[in-house]
């Protein structure tokens, strides 16, 4: 029962959406279901926030290694729920002046605001920017010429650096864009690269991506994969 | 006096011009050729198709076309009214202003960069335009059935029919050969190594809820890895970016670790939520990868950009890293920088890979046929389609091609 419940709603709401995406009237009852998912999945944080509590608790209770790191989780996670829901010092809504509940929480003039735009995105800008080293310390590593396919892959990751530089195109100026060998201008055999090569190989993925998607959504639906369900009892 | 030297300007100007023609090779405007039409209506539009091949020009000249005219005419003894211009690139116009159940006559004329006109081609006859009984059909049903979508619904069938057909084959007993995967051969390998070295496993399902189908295919692979995990007695850690993830983990491997006969090893608290944001839960997981140094880490699900962070702080420790992703913009970090990638259709069938029951090979088969198929379009598309460039004249191919772009493939 446990399981034949949860396989009969995949089942039964699977194949009503695929239907209804071939009728026109029931078009939009996909974009439905996922507005109640979204609904759910915001319910669901009350699971999830809960859980973190719990977990981070445990180790400063507990006083586990690196406790001092849930501390400062525990506290921002606190603070940040606090002026959020409560929307403290949120200036109220033009409409409704005496209803301090009634501002927009994401006001830049409130604590919510300051937080998220002088701590939240600064730290998340952080994070983002490692990609450019990591990026560097990846290339350094895989762009070796080991072999046949990585001195390829080299020579077209040359290329395409240099073609997307103002000196990488400045070296190949000297070849007459409308000549015979205009192919051979970097910024031409970048394009090249890019959507000849890079696309057929995209695309390549992307068919077998789909193809993938369509055998586990169907496997999913017909109860063939039913392991996301867990326990067999 | 003023009409004469206007009129000894025009002539200089005409003999100038002459002059200047000559010497660029323009030749006088031609009509176009081959001109045919056809009816193309469906369940939204009446339409009528003209096609036309540009007109000849003498070797060494410049056709001076700036445009082509196209007039049409009710029935075979109306007026030509103009219908509209279209650029000297056109070959092809498609006439939706027609009425169902009537008859036209179309006439091209090809205007030339100084205003001259060619002659006129016209259609050989009346053009019908009395509905089929598989249009009129379709426009009755328009409101139950959306019929741009009829042959995405044939190819749906024919996709989710072979996957069908497949699974019953092997229930059946048919032996199914599935060729190696060495990402979802090394599942074990890196379980073992993690056993050996005392250290956790770490297993990220990716950074998207359940509604993601990528999502669900690593929740999926997670339930393998942890049964092997359970069966070699290793931890396995699972720090989630959402809530029903967390919840949908939990369940999978608990029921993971019950089939391996270990549900006293199972622990719940290794199976926890972090935090929604993209950053922050990547800010968790380096650092905890890089205080607890895991021997063996697994990216199976949706990623953006945080997947370098991840794959390169997994390479910094020494991990062996297995990943598997459906977005083709990740695939490239996941490839330079782990041990093993699952690339796109890969990570799909992992799953049935790794569970070896004859259900889901028979979907993985097909799923090939499903590849079959694609195969078999870009090869009859690619030579209609250079058919289709080498026409002259005769439109079967070109009409071919557009009904694959327009209708087909839409």
């Amino acid at each position: 029962m446990k399981r034949t419940i949860p396989l009969l709603i995949t089942a039964l709401g699977g194949i009503v959406l695929i239907i209804a995406s071939f009728i026109p009237f029931t078009l939009d009852w996909g974009e439905k279901a996922s507005i109640w998912f979204d609904i759910l999945a915001g319910v669901a944080f009350i699971l999830g926030g809960g859980n973190l509590l719990k977990v981070h608790l445990r180790k400063v209770s507990d006083k586990q290694a690196g406790f001092g790191y849930s501390i400062v989780t525990l506290v921002a996670f606190i603070v940040m729920l606090y002026v959020g829901l409560v929307k403290w010092d949120v200036p109220p809504m033009e409409a409704h002046p005496n209803s301090s509940w009634s501002g927009e929480y994401r006001s830049v003039d409130s604590p919510f605001g300051w937080l998220y735009e002088y701590a939240f995105k600064p730290l998340t800008a952080t994070m983002f920017a490692l990609l450019a080293f990591y990026v560097a310390s990846a290339a350094f590593r895989a762009f070796r010429a080991k072999n046949i396919e990585a001195i390829l892959l080299l020579g077209t990751a040359f290329i395409i650096l240099l073609g997307r530089t103002f000196a990488g195109v400045w070296m190949t100026d000297w070849i007459d864009p409308d000549g015979p060998i205009s192919g051979l201008r970097i910024e031409n055999m970048t394009v090249t690269i890019m959507s000849v090569f890079n696309t057929a190989g995209m695309r390549a993925i992307m068919i077998g991506i789909a193809l993938g998607i369509v055998s586990t959504s169907l496997k999913v639906i017909l109860g063939v994969d039913r392991s996301y369900l867990g326990s067999k009892e | 006096m003023p009409l004469r030297i206007d009129g000894v300007v025009a002539a200089m100007v005409a003999a100038a011009m002459t002059v200047s023609m000559s010497a660029l090779g323009q030749a006088a405007v031609e009509a176009p050729t081959h001109l045919e039409a056809d009816q193309v209506s469906d369940h939204t539009d009446t339409a009528v198709r003209l096609r036309w091949e540009f007109p000849p020009t003498p070797p060494g000249e410049v056709a001076a076309i700036d445009g082509f005219e196209i007039s049409r005419a009710a029935g075979a003894s109306g007026s030509f009214e103009k219908l509209v211009d279209v650029p000297p690139a056109a070959r092809k116009f498609i006439d939706t202003t027609v009425d169902a159940d009537s008859a036209y006559e179309y006439r091209i004329v090809s205007v030339g960069r100084d205003g001259s006109r060619s002659a006129a081609a016209q259609t050989t006859g009346p053009i019908d335009t009395a509905l089929s009984g598989w249009v009129k059909f379709k426009r009755s049903t328009a409101d139950y059935f959306m019929w741009d979508r009829f042959w995405l619904l044939v190819i749906h069938i024919v996709i989710c029919g072979s996957i069908i057909y497949y699974i019953l084959q092997a229930r059946k007993g048919k032996a199914l050969k599935i060729r190696k995967i060495a990402g979802l051969e090394a599942v074990e390998e890196a379980v073992g190594r993690a056993t050996e070295m005392g250290r956790s496993i770490m297993f990220i399902p990716g950074i998207q809820d359940m509604n993601d189908i990528q999502t669900i295919a690593g929740i999926t692979i997670l339930a393998r890895v942890a049964k092997t995990a359970a069966e070699y007695d290793a931890k396995i850690e699972v720090p989630t970016s959402r809530s029903l993830v967390m919840t949908a983990a939990r369940e999978t491997v608990q029921a993971a670790y019950l089939t391996a006969g270990r549900p006293d090893a199972y622990n719940e608290d290794r199976i926890y939520y972090v935090t929604d944001e993209q950053f922050g839960y990547v800010a968790y997981l380096t650092g905890f990868m890089v205080r607890t140094k895991p021997a063996a880490c697994f990216y199976m699900g949706s990623f953006f950009a945080e997947s370098l962070i991840l794959a390169e702080t997994g390479n910094s420790i020494g991990a062996i890293q297995v990943a598997g992703t459906a977005q083709p913009a990740q695939l490239p970090f996941f490839v330079a920088s782990c041990d093993y990638t699952l690339i796109g259709e890969e990570f799909f069938a992992a799953s049935a890979y790794l569970s070896g029951e004859p259900d889901q090979l028979g979907s993985l088969k097909g799923q090939d046929m499903g590849k079959v198929m694609v195969a078999a379009f870009l090869v009859i598309g690619c030579i209609i389609a250079t058919f289709a460039k080498m026409d002259d004249g005769a439109y079967l191919m070109m009409n071919m091609l557009d009904y694959l772009t327009e209708r087909l493939l839409v």
